[in-house]
């Protein structure tokens, strides 16, 4: 179980957290329809370093930074 | 030298023995002169005892009765207690004369791969053999009653977690106590000390045995805590651990928890896990009386059990020497020692020599049975073949380190030639490998601080056994618990089973309870052997937890039962037990499903409730319902991206129907929009959307909008929610509140029975209706005026069953049921409500051409029962039985206004096929029904009477 820094609260466990989704698959309200649907269906997926969104049951929306391979978590920023 | 007579009386097969206290069953049972313990999974072979831990492959039984009673649970690994029943599994009628072995001699028609090819062959066989398969092999059979033990859950955390209590972990344990750090030592065993547990040597002039039991007390007495008997099976992500700590052995009645399951985030991990011996590979080394070394030594050592009258040492490493000792002192016969290295020197094999007969370049062939068990041993010695007569053979071919917890942390792995095998490589997480684990053999390097005295002098590194290449008739086996032999892996590697990845599968090595933890090495130097590559080119299979198999109860933990997941009760509750509610799940909720009077079907209940509703007046209450406000002057901003309907133009006190998308332009939830103020919002939406449209509207605020100024309150637990329906609707408001019941879709304060509240005109049964929000803890009072109200004018209460049929007859849609994730607002109709100019979550993906396209996409439509008989919901909508369906029904429900059977389906291109007849046919419910397809809309088509 990762123990995630969370920017409000500190360090907790995986369990308080919700994985979002990537950060290059959002999908803006302004985004044109080829854009938004590029977005939604061909994600990079990269082996390594990866950019999330996450959210902490205090109610903070965080970007974290992974590594999807060993795991790591690089950094963890508020959004 | 232990006494004859046991003091604890335990069963084995029904048959009464006594032990003594410290005994595992398997000590006890052979100081009883039990060597029959278990019959083998595919062959049902005779098994005996082979290891002394939780590594045991063989000796598995069902120990406890009943309802307690626990499966496969290792002989070894069980610590006798008065009154312990054990028994024998995989046997009929019984151990010693069991029918499914002549498995062993029909072993030809199970070899490797049988189950791969009996599934490639045609349906029917595998229809035939699985009878056979299911009653012949198997482990113990699970207890059929529920768990009468109580399990816990423990969260702790610690500066430093050690694992394993013998010298290594001891050691670490202590002096990370006494630099002041928080310290956890577990040992899955019920004694600390570990190797010192088998063998004779004095740590500071204390035998090995006494040291550790000393040093656990100063480890406690410094603040530490020492678990026994707690194995850690896990060790995941950011050095967090979970280990199941037995308070009670297996079947053993508990005061409190029988196990609990500990979760430790730990700063710094010490793997001191020590190693696991390796059998010899050669013809029948699974009888009963063959068993490993150490296990041998520690039966002589810690139990004073010998493990027979005649002896045979069988080895390839120094260890295996100091059980000759070992047993010779207990009076057991040494035959011989066979050390299969042609030069062996050393303080401990010249002891050996000077008091036994020992043969170098010398190995066992084939183990020779006499009835079931061992009678003697067929050796190769100085090139030759010599039978030696034994009934019991100890032997070692090398130790593995225990790398299962280093291997999940994601630790690497370093090959050691000389031991044929893998040692512990850099870590990933923070733990580092101590002791044995780490490759040290030489205790008096492990205690570097102490002073060891060893009688026997040390012995040199674990060095691997011999290859074996079928030199003798019999069956070799690599893994004992699933019968897995030489010839096994051959024949995988023959039919292209190559990989150890797909041996393993193939001949299923390594997949029993044991998890291979006495085999794999030994059957991974044959597949090396057999592919003619170095051994670490052969490959490992993932080490993967739990390390010894978990009690399921053991994750339940506390979580059972009622406690399995949180019940939601509505506010109200008691006030619907009061009128003898049903009560129904709906998600986490308990609802009234129905109000049933004497002698009435719910089925009965629920119509006359909702003709009720379309005769005068009914409540019913959706407190559950999600609630949400919006509130700051960027509000409508964050409610124009969550509803796909037109939002600005709303007017204050007034309300629409709206619908929520996801981004890929499905339908996520529904609900209606409520404009409280110039910048306040409510917003109502499904009970069983709660959660996901709490979490949606804060991404939508925070991620897409970047923090607007608007708050998003989720107020569903706040206010209790009573709908009120049908032509007596406005009547019973009117008259309660004093004032004129608020227009269709708009909104009111109102006072009732005294208490403030606000009122809703939302219709969502075709009938003039209101909803009713009250604070929750003054919702009885005002419930209680508007059920009085109600049945003065030949109304009452009403169900979820009525509000379903009624809202079906009105064609409204039900998220989750209607809107399944897969439908468009367009495939339910509602393309005309969504907002023209975008900008809401969803809108760019409505664009995609599939969506677009005029045909192909499941409409929402109505089915009308041709002949009254009822429809079945879930079934397919076809034009003739068998054909592939054209689409589903997604709710039944009988007709409120008049008799018949009606529903609401989606079919392909529904909206085209109006006035088809089709058949809604339900193989599984056994059904066929004719119905006519038309608009999801069955009452008031002209929408006359939900109007003010």
């Amino acid at each position: 179980m990762l123990l995630i820094p969370c920017p409000h609260c500190g360090p907790r466990n995986q369990e308080e957290f919700a994985y979002e989704r990537t950060l290059d698959s959002v999908v803006r309200l302004n985004d044109a329809p080829e854009l938004a649907i590029a977005t939604l269906y061909a994600r990079a997926n990269p082996r390594g370093q990866e950019h999330e969104i996450w959210s902490h049951t205090c109610g903070q929306w965080l970007r974290l930074t992974r590594d999807r391979i060993s795991h790591a978590i690089h950094s963890v920023e508020p959004l | 030298m232990r006494d004859a007579a046991g003091s604890i009386p335990f069963t084995f097969d029904g048959k009464a023995y006594a032990g003594q206290p410290g005994d595992t069953l398997a000590a006890a049972l052979i100081a009883n002169g039990v060597r029959l313990v278990a019959r083998s999974f595919k062959l049902h072979r005779p098994r005996g005892i082979m290891g002394a831990g939780v590594e045991e492959p063989s000796a598995l039984v069902t120990v406890g009765e009943g309802a307690r009673a626990e499966p496969n649970a290792r002989a070894t690994d069980v610590f006798l207690y008065p009154g312990l029943v054990a028994r024998s599994q995989n046997a009929w009628p019984s151990l010693a004369f069991d029918v499914g072995a002549v498995n062993s001699l029909a072993a030809a028609l199970i070899p490797a791969g049988f189950y791969y090819k009996t599934f490639f062959g045609p349906p029917s066989r595998w229809m035939l053999y699985e009878r056979f398969i299911r009653r012949a092999a198997g482990l113990g059979k699970p207890p059929q009653a529920p768990d009468p033990d109580h399990y816990g859950h423990r969260s702790a955390f610690c500066d430093v977690l050690v694992v394993g209590a013998g010298p290594a972990g001891l050691a670490a344990a202590l002096t990370a106590v006494d630099a002041g750090k928080r310290v956890i030592l577990i040992e899955q065993d019920a004694a600390p000390g570990g190797s010192l547990l088998r063998e004779r040597v004095t740590i500071d002039g204390e035998p090995g045995v006494v040291w550790a039991a000393n040093v656990a007390d100063r480890i406690r007495a410094g603040g530490g805590r020492v678990l026994l008997r707690t194995t850690v099976s896990g060790y995941w992500d950011d050095n967090f651990l979970t280990a199941v700590e037995r308070r009670v052995e297996p079947g053993q009645p508990a005061e409190g928890d029988a196990q609990v399951l500990w979760r430790v985030r730990a700063g710094e991990v010490v793997l001191a896990t020590g190693t696991i011996e390796r059998p010899l590979v050669f013809a029948n080394n699974d009888l009963p009386g063959v068993m490993m070394a150490g296990a041998a030594r520690a039966l002589a050592l810690r139990h004073g059990v010998a493990p027979g009258r005649r002896a045979v040492i069988a080895t390839s490493h120094d260890e295996a020497y100091r059980t000759a000792f070992a047993l010779a002192d207990l009076g057991v016969e040494i035959v011989a020692i066979l050390d299969s290295r042609t030069q062996a020197s050393g303080p401990l094999v010249e002891a050996a020599r000077a008091r036994f007969v020992v043969h170098a370049g010398a190995r066992p062939l084939r183990a020779i049975r006499r009835g079931i068990g061992l009678a003697g041993v067929d050796a190769l010695i100085d090139g030759a073949k010599r039978r030696l007569l034994a009934d019991c053979l100890a032997m070692s071919g090398g130790a593995s380190p225990v790398l299962h917890l280093h291997r999940q942390a994601g630790g690497a792995l370093e090959y050691d030639a000389a031991r044929g095998g893998f040692l512990p490589g850099a870590g990933r997480q923070r733990h580092v490998s101590i002791g044995a684990a780490a490759g040290e053999h030489d205790l008096s390097a492990i205690l570097t601080l102490a002073r060891v005295v060893d009688p026997l002098g040390p012995g040199s590194p674990p060095a691997p056994g011999p290859l074996w290449h079928d030199e003798a008739p019999g069956k070799a086996f690599v893994d004992f618990q699933n019968d897995v032999t030489t010839l096994d892996l051959a024949l995988a590697q023959r039919e292209g089973y190559v990989s150890v990845e797909h041996t393993k599968r193939y001949t299923t090595l390594g997949m029993g309870t044991d998890q291979g933890k006495t085999g794999a090495m030994v059957a991974l130097a044959q597949i090396a052997d057999l592919r003619g590559v170095p051994l670490p080119d052969a490959g490992l299979t993932t080490f993967r937890p739990p390390y010894t198999p978990v009690t399921m109860g053991a994750f339940a933990g506390p979580m059972k039962g009622d406690h399995a997941a949180p019940i939601r009760r509505l506010p109200l509750a008691a006030a619907h037990d009061a009128l003898g509610a049903l009560w129904v799940p709906a998600g986490a909720w308990m609802r009234p499903r129905a109000y049933l009077a004497p002698d009435e079907t719910v089925a009965q209940a629920s119509l006359r409730e909702a003709r009720m509703v379309r005769a005068s007046v009914g409540v019913v209450d959706v407190s559950s319902l999600a609630k949400f406000e919006i509130a700051g002057p960027d509000a409508v901003d964050l409610v124009a991206a969550v509803c796909a309907t037109p939002v600005a133009k709303l007017a204050i006190g007034r309300g629409r129907y709206t619908v929520m998308l996801r981004e890929d332009g499905m339908v996520m939830d529904d609900g209606t929009l409520w404009r409280l103020a110039e910048d306040r919002w409510l917003i109502t939406s499904s009970t069983g959307g709660a959660a996901r449209m709490a979490r949606h509207l804060t991404y939508v605020a925070d991620v897409l909008l970047g923090h607007p100024r608007a708050a998003v309150v989720d107020v569903g637990e706040h206010w209790a929610g009573l709908a009120l329906a049908g032509p007596q609707a406005a009547a019973v408001l009117s008259g309660l509140t004093g004032a004129e019941a608020p227009a269709h879709m708009g909104l009111g304060d109102a006072v009732i029975a005294g208490v403030p509240v606000r009122v809703l005109a939302a219709s969502y049964s075709g009938e003039r209706a209101f909803e009713v929000h009250v604070p929750g803890h003054l919702a009885r009072a005002v419930f209680d005026a508007l059920v009085g109200a109600a049945r003065g004018l030949g109304g009452g209460v009403y169900g979820l069953d009525a509000m379903d049929h009624l809202r079906v007859e009105k064609g409204h849609v039900v998220i989750g049921a209607e809107a399944d994730g897969r439908v468009t607002p367009a495939d339910l109709g509602l393309g005309g409500v969504l907002r023209k100019t975008g900008g809401y979550v969803g809108w760019q993906a409505l664009q995609r051409p599939a969506l677009v396209g005029p045909v192909g996409r499941r409409h929402l439509v109505g089915l009308t029962s041709v002949d009254h008989t009822p429809i079945a919901e879930g079934a397919m909508l076809v034009m003739r039985e068998g054909e592939p369906p054209l689409g589903h029904v997604t709710t039944a429900a009988p007709r409120v206004a008049q008799d018949g059977a009606i529903a609401l389906g989606l079919l392909t291109d529904g909206a085209t096929r109006h006035g088809q007849i089709m058949l809604a046919w339900s193989p599984t419910r056994r059904s066929t029904v004719p119905v006519r397809v038309g608009p999801p809309l069955f009452y008031d088509a002209q929408g006359a009477r939900y109007r003010d």
